[in-house]
């Protein structure tokens, strides 16, 4: 781009982080990068919360007896369970990463809502408040998908506080999706025409319009329950002439799409690495693109492949088995177009690559087994066992935490204004690659001979596989505690950040000083090319 | 058992069809695995940047011609993953009309409890004859459970407040394993058993026994009697109520012009729920609500006592006949 800024020694200039001092600055923040961080700090805790009941349940299958009580362990995963998809993987990239660059790639000074923004963060915090509360009161034995009538009728634990907790954070994500979509819509910078948008924004706004549209239906549902729970309202309980069954659809028409308010930004993050790091415009740019918005529409009326075996009408399911092959499509040309970016590219081994080199690796994998779950004739066997477990932590940990470890550290830089020990980094991304495979391939072959998920105690047939996965799991602990000890040590103590250190492509990079002041751009951004014009085509210098 | 294999044992002809077609998936899918890892592995090693001065390669921005191809091409392999799964689970989950051996299987947390048409009870066991097809009726007491034997590759969730269905066909002798695979609380990880496929002629062994309590017939209408249902629904003659003779397995004509056809789950619901679904030219509000009073055995019991009041020849399932024949014994 053709802008250049002048030249001001870091250590003398004001930037978001220096601007202001003490908690005060930090709690009433209304800078999205604040904000951002803000984000950052509570997930990754809630982040380290669920990982320590993953390490404890993995523990426990060691042996076909356990160690735990059957209602300890049944407590262990619906925390494991509830933690990790409402309060780390929804929120994770776009709450973060999403909150602190969207303004910034699009070259506006904040979200169009600021206010709304630190409101989101505070209702999240009371959502995560309310089930850490149940947690210690004894915590929640439902399992995270909350199935009536044990949850409405039979169980006895803290089922209505963590139906509050997820209720009350749905709101945050509605409203961090409200404001994505407004400020994409409104406050791009002159030139930053829809088809010269970063892909990332395209993932973020799919994702916004899925949390906008389908999370009131969870938090309808979480009511239910509570009324159910309450009052005996007679929803889904059948003794008082509920159905458990519309318990399910309701759950699912809002989870089904919320998997995909998981990956997309995972994509999101992707297509920005593997351009950055071939130092190649994406292939395809109009196909990644569409495609997230492709994925947002279908993930709507796939949900019924979670009722395969309910009891669902048989013709129903066969739709639904048929959108759920056509929701992969997209998928499938996202990757497709990202290895094909590589192809006569420039490649180069930072770390931000190595994540989405697993990212390719491990989603497609879990793509490809989501297509044996919509198969019905093999769902019918695999559904509730350790397949399912393996297919969706390919999915969400081999692909959506890769991408958001990936993104982490490719925005570190600008984040902190520091860079982070290549060689930590480079050590910390194998050994999640290595550890994560361990843990989590034999779960299939366990789930194909038949081990139900959810079980405390399991035949001893299983029990070599069993110590294999938590022999990985173990790896897999240590190569997410590496990085948080390394980044929290550069971020007091690593070399200064270049403006530019992976002479990256966006206005974030090329127009925004690092790390950047509160209003991000000393100037007003002006756009003239198209993203990811690595190869600086002269011919597509016009204005928008 | 002892060479390790990625497939469980299979107890019937459908365990290996719905192998066959996970092989084929896994061949695909595997290809598919490799084509990208070794695309990326390629295109890492080959285009690396040598130097951090390399110049910025020359852009390509897409082939429309690929892009159809991969859309496409996956797109058709698909298709034929979804007949394929979708013929399959058609069979698998669709129970033959007649000659079904009917074994009803309750759940409730956290055991499975078993009765069969000639009065045996287990929990937990289940033993069925080669060569027959079986047909469960799964019914539960509380919450959802799902029955699920891996060696015939086929689970069903087991819902409360309705009857679910499960069959199949037992090929091989053996003991397999139960499990339940929906998540019910507490006990779920220890509410499984054991399927025992057994020989015919060791199956009737098995079935000589005893019975204890006679057959289920029997004690259908022990029931019958005991809840007083006999006073109304008099069978010989026309009563307050709608006789139960010849109903089962026919079509009702309703007060509201409806029709419905008298199968498990409305003989249940109308033992239940009595006013929910009243036959033509009856008073609603005359029978007991008995939602509640009668637990899902019993329940069983009752429904398979009404079955037997229908000529076996008119109903579509034979539980009756085959209890008839053998309650001698």
């Amino acid at each position: 781009m053709s802008t250049t800024l002048p030249f001001v020694p870091a250590e003398t200039r004001t930037n978001y982080l220096n601007a202001d001092y003490g908690w005060k600055s930090w709690l009433f923040a209304t800078d999205h990068k604040r904000i951002a961080l803000l984000y950052l700090f509570s997930i990754t805790a809630f982040f380290f919360v669920g990982g320590a009941f993953a390490v404890a349940m993995r523990i426990n299958l060691l042996t076909p007896d356990g160690i735990f009580t059957h209602d300890t362990y049944n407590k262990l995963f619906t925390m494991h369970g509830i933690i990790m998809v409402f309060f780390f993987l929804v929120p994770s990239i776009p709450a973060t990463l999403g909150n602190f660059l969207v303004p910034m790639m699009i070259g506006a000074r904040d979200l169009a809502f600021p206010r709304i923004n630190l409101l989101s963060w505070y209702i999240y915090i009371a959502g995560g408040i309310l089930t850490l509360t149940a947690v210690f009161q004894g915590g929640v034995d439902t399992g995270w998908t909350f199935y009536a009538p044990f949850s409405s009728s039979y169980s006895n634990t803290h089922v209505i506080l963590a139906a509050m907790g997820i209720f009350v954070s749905g709101f945050s994500s509605i409203l961090t999706g409200l404001n994505f979509i407004v400020t994409i819509h409104t406050m791009r910078a002159p030139g930053m025409t829809w088809n010269r948008l970063p892909l990332f924004i395209w993932g973020h706004y799919a994702t916004s319009l899925i949390q906008v549209l389908g999370t009131p239906v969870i938090a309808i549902t979480m009511v239910l329950l509570g009324l159910e729970r309450v009052l005996h309202a007679g929803i889904f309980d059948p003794t008082v002439g509920g159905d458990p069954i519309l318990f399910q659809h309701l759950f699912w028409f809002y989870s089904h799409p919320a998997v995909y308010i998981m990956i997309l930004p995972g994509m999101a993050v992707i297509s920005e690495i593997v351009t950055c790091f071939s130092r190649k415009a994406i292939f395809g740019y109009n196909f990644v693109a569409y495609s997230s918005i492709a994925i947002a529409v279908f993930s709507f009326i796939v949900w019924g492949h979670h009722l395969f075996v309910s009891g669902q009408s048989m013709y129903a399911s066969m739709v639904f088995s048929f959108f759920s092959f056509l929701v992969a499509i997209p998928s499938a040309v996202k990757v497709f177009n990202w290895t094909a970016t590589m192809y006569k590219g420039s490649v180069s081994y930072d770390t931000p690559m190595l994540y989405a080199f697993g990212f390719m690796g491990l989603f497609t994998m879990g793509g490809l087994t989501g297509l044996f779950l919509a198969t019905m004739a093999i769902d019918v066997h695999v559904t509730d066992t350790y397949f399912v477990i393996a297919h969706f932590h390919y999915v969400m940990v081999g692909g959506m935490v890769m991408a958001y470890m990936g993104g982490i550290h490719f925005w570190f830089p600008k984040i902190s204004g520091r860079l982070y020990p290549e060689g930590w980094a480079k050590f910390a991304a194998l050994l999640v690659f290595a550890g994560f495979n361990l843990t989590f391939f034999p779960q299939f072959i366990l789930g194909y001979q038949g081990m139900p998920r959810r079980y405390a105690h399991y035949p001893p047939e299983f029990q070599v596989l069993n110590v294999m996965s938590t022999a990985g799991a173990s790896i897999l602990a240590l190569g997410y505690l590496i990085p948080m000890i390394y980044l929290a040590w550069a971020w007091r103590y690593g070399p200064k950040s270049p403006q530019n250190p992976w002479n990256a492509k966006g206005l974030e990079w090329e127009q925004s000083p690092t790390p950047p002041p509160t209003f991000n751009f000393e100037h007003q951004p002006v756009v003239t090319e198209p993203a990811y014009n690595y190869s600086g085509e002269e011919q597509e210098v016009t204005l928008g | 058992m002892g060479v390790f294999s990625i497939f469980p044992s299979r107890a019937s002809v459908a365990a290996g069809e719905v192998d066959a077609l996970y092989t084929f998936l896994l061949v695909v899918g595997g290809a598919m695995t490799t084509l990208i890892f070794a695309a990326v592995f390629f295109f890492a090693v080959r285009y690396r940047r040598k130097s951090p001065d390399d110049p910025a390669p020359k852009a390509i921005h897409g082939s429309l011609p690929l892009e159809i191809a991969w859309t496409v091409g996956p797109f058709l392999v698909m298709l034929v993953m979804f007949g394929w799964g979708t013929k399959l689970y058609f069979q698998n989950y669709t129970p033959p009309l007649h000659d079904t051996l009917d074994i009803y299987v309750t759940g409730k947390q956290w055991m499975w409890k078993v009765q069969y048409p000639t009065g045996q009870r287990e929990i937990n066991e289940l033993h069925v004859p080669v060569g027959r097809a079986v047909k469960l009726i799964l019914a539960s007491e509380d919450v959802v459970h799902s029955f699920y034997i891996p060696a015939l590759r086929l689970k069903h969730d087991v819902v409360p407040g309705s009857y679910q269905t499960y069959w199949f066909e037992p090929k091989e002798p053996g003991r397999y394993h139960i499990f339940c695979a929906e998540y019910c609380g507490t006990g779920h990880s220890d509410m499984g058993g054991w399927m025992t496929v057994m020989t015919p002629s060791d199956y009737e062994n098995w079935l000589a026994g005893g019975s204890g309590g006679g057959s289920m017939v029997e004690q259908g209408a022990k029931l019958f009697q005991q809840y007083g249902c006999v006073t109304c629904h008099v069978t010989d003659r026309e009563g307050r109520c709608p006789s139960l003779l010849n109903v089962f397995g026919r079509p009702v004509v309703l007060d509201d012009g409806r029709t419905v056809m008298a199968d498990e789950a409305y003989v249940r619901e109308s033992i239940l729920n009595p006013n929910a679904k009243v036959v033509k030219g009856y008073k609603h509000d005359i029978m007991p609500v008995f939602e509640g009073q009668i637990g899902e055995e019993g329940l069983l019991q009752l429904i398979v006592y009404v079955k037997s009041l229908s000529p076996p020849a008119a109903s579509p399932a034979k539980p009756a006949a085959s209890a008839a024949k053998r309650s001698p014994k």
